[in-house]
């Protein structure tokens, strides 16, 4: 006979009687409504931040290492100087943090998908989307997170915006929205591809002409014509423009229209992709 | 119309080249446990997602409690609970902070969520675990919490999808304990497995399914007995003898002798007991020494044996994918 190891740390067995009484003692609670659920999913992304606040790097370590990169490698190359060249890539690295860090939501639902806790959402009775929005509405807390990281590491470094704070703080408004579109996209990923390796490995593939191929580091006039067409229709130079023109404290109506246009377009195509998808997911 | 928990008619799921679920038609009363018994990959797990409203039937309908899972969804999803295969609560989150979350969605408010979640990990005896992150649970913690979340409000029926599996006997026990005392509430459940004794020991019927068939129903017993009369298990002390006791016992029971996977082992389904006596003496008479000689009730083991023709459950299968 073998001697047991260190018993676990468990604590009593469960009671049947106590489990009886928790099984009769129940009256059903009105059905909460669809913003309710929403905010109590948003509310689990909040907490998972406090449990795991390593998940925090990607929001605050990584967009400070881009920026200082790109601004001390290039600033003297491009703009004859770091003082300058940031007045320009100031808003635009602040449009790059927030979008790569969109890519994490498709993994995260992924990695959601793949450990089962989705099957327990998916057969609540609830507003069906509010799994989706909720965690929305908590990556919008780590896309303001970001933001404000890369806002102040381009203050410390010498960017004073025109448009004031007021421009500035219009400027991440809009990105935000377009963020929140933009997202819809990988959530169809994570729905259809079946590995979060697959979701990121597309969400990149995807997100590196959108961001490279963009006036976010340099000015568009200085590049070859077909690379100036491809950023003419490329939505997030759209989105780099509304942003600069706000923070610069310049006329950007048609621009703004633009991001809400696209960021509309975004939400209605793969949000309603994304709902179809998650009725049936693999 | 009679009162069932799930009712199915040609229900059917394909993956690719797959029909996990191949037409399954099911009869379900309330109450008590019934059992959803196959080997890994039978379509067990597909069968239960589809009338839990996780995912949609390719073919055929099902209803769950009276209501259609495809027209009224929402309203099976209000009446049943799900324990999923693989723990169906956030890692990352504590205990309390698991049962809170399904407590808000179910509607419950700040201090109500709060209360019913700490009547339920008292219930489950997970109370001094109730601030620990799920992911630092033991394998029977994780069940119980998953099972606790399953009942924040009490279902009509429950869906456990292979609630032991990987579990120590005394987690399963607990595990076990756990489902009597729900069925003794009232709760239907509908438990799937892969483990003959589990369905032996918890379920008042038994749906054998393979290859994504039901190939046959009945309670523990009436399986048995369309077996046959019962079994014949012999064990010869001297593998090299097996053979010989082989051609013996065909000769005088004339059924089929199989040998199993025990080298010194063989056993025979018997349509009648009338050669048992002859073939023992038999046996003895050519000097063939015995370690066991039992006649017994089939075990399901066999019935699966003789319902698909391959092993239930195959430990060689479930040991190479552990490896």
């Amino acid at each position: 006979m073998t001697t047991q190891a260190a018993p676990q740390p468990t604590a009593a067995a469960p009671q049947a009687a106590a489990i009886a009484s928790a099984l009769a003692s129940v009256e059903r609670p009105p059905r909460p409504t669809a913003l309710t659920t929403s905010v109590v999913f948003g509310r689990r992304a909040l907490l998972k931040i406090k449990h795991v606040p390593e998940q925090l790097f990607d929001v605050t370590v990584f967009p400070v290492m881009m920026t200082l990169i790109f601004t001390y490698l290039f600033g003297g190359a491009i703009a004859g100087g770091t003082d300058a060249y940031i007045a320009y890539l100031a808003p635009g690295i602040l449009v790059q943090s927030v979008l790569f860090i969109t890519m994490y939501t498709g993994a995260t639902l992924r990695e959601d998908i793949d450990k089962g806790v989705f099957d327990r959402f998916r057969s609540l009775p609830i507003w069906r989307p509010s799994a989706l929005v909720g965690m929305l509405l908590g990556d919008a807390v780590r896309y303001s997170i970001a933001a404000t990281v890369t806002g102040i590491v381009c203050f410390l470094i010498g960017w004073r915006p025109d448009g004031g704070m007021v421009g500035v703080v219009a400027g991440v408004g809009l990105l935000l929205v377009f963020a929140f579109g933009l997202t819809w996209v990988w959530t169809f990923l994570s729905l259809i591809l079946r590995s979060q390796r697959g979701v990121m490995g597309a969400s990149m593939m995807i997100l590196m002409p959108l961001v490279f191929g963009s006036n976010i580091f340099a000015d568009p006039a200085t590049m070859p014509g077909w690379l100036q067409g491809w950023i003419s229709v490329n939505p997030v130079a759209h989105v780099v423009d509304a942003v600069r023109g706000l923070m610069d404290g310049s006329s950007v109506g048609g621009e703004i229209l633009w991001v809400f246009g696209w960021s509309a377009g975004l939400v209605a195509v793969f949000g309603s992709l994304t709902m179809w998808r998650y009725r049936d997911p693999r | 119309m009679e009162d069932l928990a799930v009712e199915t008619e040609g229900l059917v799921k394909v993956y690719g080249d797959t029909r996990a679920v191949d037409g399954i038609d099911l009869r379900i009363p309330r109450g008590g446990v019934h059992g959803f018994l196959g080997p890994n990959g039978a379509g067990k797990t597909t069968a239960i997602r589809m009338l839990a409203t996780l995912i949609r039937p390719d073919a055929g309908s099902a209803r769950v409690l009276g209501k259609d899972v495809l027209r009224e969804a929402d309203a099976v999803r209000s009446l049943v609970g799900l324990t999923g295969q693989f723990a169906s609560v956030d890692e990352d989150l504590s205990g309390l902070e698991n049962l809170r979350l399904i407590a808000r969605l179910y509607g419950y408010r700040g201090a109500a969520a709060t209360r019913r979640s700490m009547e339920l990990l008292e219930a489950f005896g997970l109370d001094d675990a109730a601030g620990k992150q799920v992911k630092n649970y033991s394998g029977g913690m994780r069940r119980r919490i998953d099972i606790a979340a399953s009942i924040v409000v009490s279902p009509e029926l429950l869906f456990l999808d292979e609630p032991t599996t990987g579990l120590d006997p005394r987690a399963r026990n607990e595990v076990w304990d756990i489902i009597r005392a729900l069925v003794a509430h009232g709760t239907t459940v509908m438990l799937t497995t892969q483990y003959l004794d589990e369905a032996d020991q918890l379920a008042d019927r038994i749906s054998v399914i393979d290859a994504g068939r039901i190939i046959a129903e009945g309670t523990s017993s009436e399986l048995k007995a369309s077996v046959g009369a019962g079994s014949l298990h012999v064990r010869v002390m001297h593998r090299d003898d097996r053979e010989a006791a082989r051609t013996i016992l065909v000769r005088e029971l004339g059924v089929e002798v199989t040998p199993t996977s025990d080298p010194q082992a063989l056993v025979a389904g018997l349509e009648d007991r009338s050669g048992v006596t002859r073939a023992i003496t038999a046996l003895e008479d050519a000097r063939i020494g015995l370690a066991q000689f039992s006649l017994g009730q089939p075990t399901l083991d066999e019935v699966f044996l003789a319902l698909t023709g391959h092993q239930a459950a195959s430990e060689s299968e479930t040991t190479e994918e552990a490896a």
